[in-house]
């Protein structure tokens, strides 16, 4: 692993501006690539940093994605912080987000922009109150995909159902459950452990480098 | 105010994990109990920012922050949203090869990402509700019509998210 860091202190200043730039500039063509944002920014970050701009190595992306999916923050902000801090650090990482981040901060302003003028159409209300429906479709799908690697056993699928009747029943703050979620994990597991009961941890994806998550996440 | 967004941004962002819609619960929990947007209101937020490529929980925050404090508001929101991201990445990179393997990491994952997907179905579930605008009526009914059209489209065909709101789009107007 080549530290960026170290490197750009090698390098003059103007080489590292450049860098910067070509950060920024990669992540802004990729960032408005995808809608529904995520994974399937995955191929073309892998595409332009693996293959056109030889960042990184092929194997070294799939430990990369991994730890950006586990991460808070969607998997391409986070993806690109990492791939900007590996090739010219601290600054690297905040060029590469910025670039990510613009291009669909301008493209939510402008639908925002839209949304206000025409709020009282009732032909986009009517569409709006349609796209509703869309995005109920949307957020299901994205639970199936989630549900189907994070339930692997009894314990995982009882914490999703305790989960959903919490949020559903007793209003408290979701960050609470994140929190117990936490904790219940890694006491679960050193309980388990003791016990001498064997637990899956992970479910390894059996097609292709990619958690089969595509564009819901 | 830009402050206040700014500070539940980075809260909220602190806490992404699994990104999108597993957001959702939160930023609703925060915004609707400070009165900045009601259930309705926050629920057309989110079909716009569907609408926008990028990750759904960044595009609701620029969303909800230009809608409670204009351009500036927007700004902030969305840099509080990724600004948590930016600081685990830049530690957790700089760590990479000793936290990858860690089984603290590995278990504490372990009972996360089940609280995560109960998140989306929460949000999943909060979503086909019927909010005080629509109740239970005609819209209502119709809302959970198209949903389960569109979840079948994404199943059966695998359509792409804007093309499926499209479609929910035009099934509203000819519906409503």
């Amino acid at each position: 692993m080549r530290d960026g860091k170290v490197e750009g202190s090698i390098k003059n200043l103007n080489e590292q501006f450049m860098l910067l730039i070509q950060l920024f500039w990669t992540f802004f063509r990729i960032g408005p690539s995808t809608f529904g944002g995520g994974y399937a920014m995955l191929p073309i970050i892998e595409r332009e940093v693996v293959h056109k701009k030889k960042w990184m190595q092929e194997d070294e992306i799939g430990e990369l994605i991994s730890l950006a999916g586990s991460a808070p923050g969607g998997v391409g902000v986070n993806a690109a912080a990492m791939i900007g801090h590996r090739q010219a650090g601290i600054m690297g990482a905040v060029s590469a987000v910025i670039g990510v981040t613009c291009p669909t901060f301008l493209i939510v302003i402008l639908i925002s922009v839209f949304a206000i003028l025409f709020r009282n159409q009732p032909k986009v209300e009517a569409a709006l109150n349609g796209m509703n429906g869309g995005i109920i479709a949307l957020i299901s799908m994205a639970a199936y995909r989630t549900a189907r690697y994070s339930i692997l056993d009894t314990t995982t699928a009882i914490a999703a159902i305790v989960t959903v009747a919490v949020l559903l029943f007793a209003g408290i703050h979701p960050l609470y459950l994140i929190i117990s979620g936490l904790i219940c994990g890694m006491a679960v597991i050193r309980i388990k452990n003791r016990l001498g009961l064997q637990v899956k941890m992970e479910k390894k994806s059996g097609t292709g480098s990619y958690p089969e998550l595509e564009y819901y996440i | 105010m830009y402050w206040d967004l700014f500070m539940m941004f980075i809260r909220v962002g602190l806490v992404s994990f699994g990104g999108g819609y597993a957001v959702i619960p939160i930023i609703q929990h925060e915004v609707t109990e400070k009165g900045w947007l009601t259930s309705a209101e926050f629920q057309q937020t989110v079909a716009l920012a569907g609408m926008a490529p990028g990750s759904i929980a960044t595009n609701a925050a620029t969303l909800i922050g230009y809608r409670t404090a204009g351009y500036i508001g927007a700004a902030v929101s969305t840099a509080g949203m990724i600004l948590p991201s930016l600081v685990v990445i830049v530690i957790l990179s700089a760590l990479f090869y000793r936290i990858h393997d860690n089984s603290w990491v590995k278990s504490s994952l372990y009972g996360l990402r089940p609280v995560t997907t109960g998140l989306i179905i929460y949000a999943a579930i909060h979503f086909g509700y019927p909010t005080e605008d629509t109740g239970l009526s005609w819209v209502w009914i119709a809302t959970l019509l198209i949903s389960g059209v569109c979840l079948f489209l994404l199943l059966k065909y695998k359509l792409h998210p804007l093309l499926i709101l499209t479609v929910a789009g035009a099934a509203g107007i000819i519906l409503f």
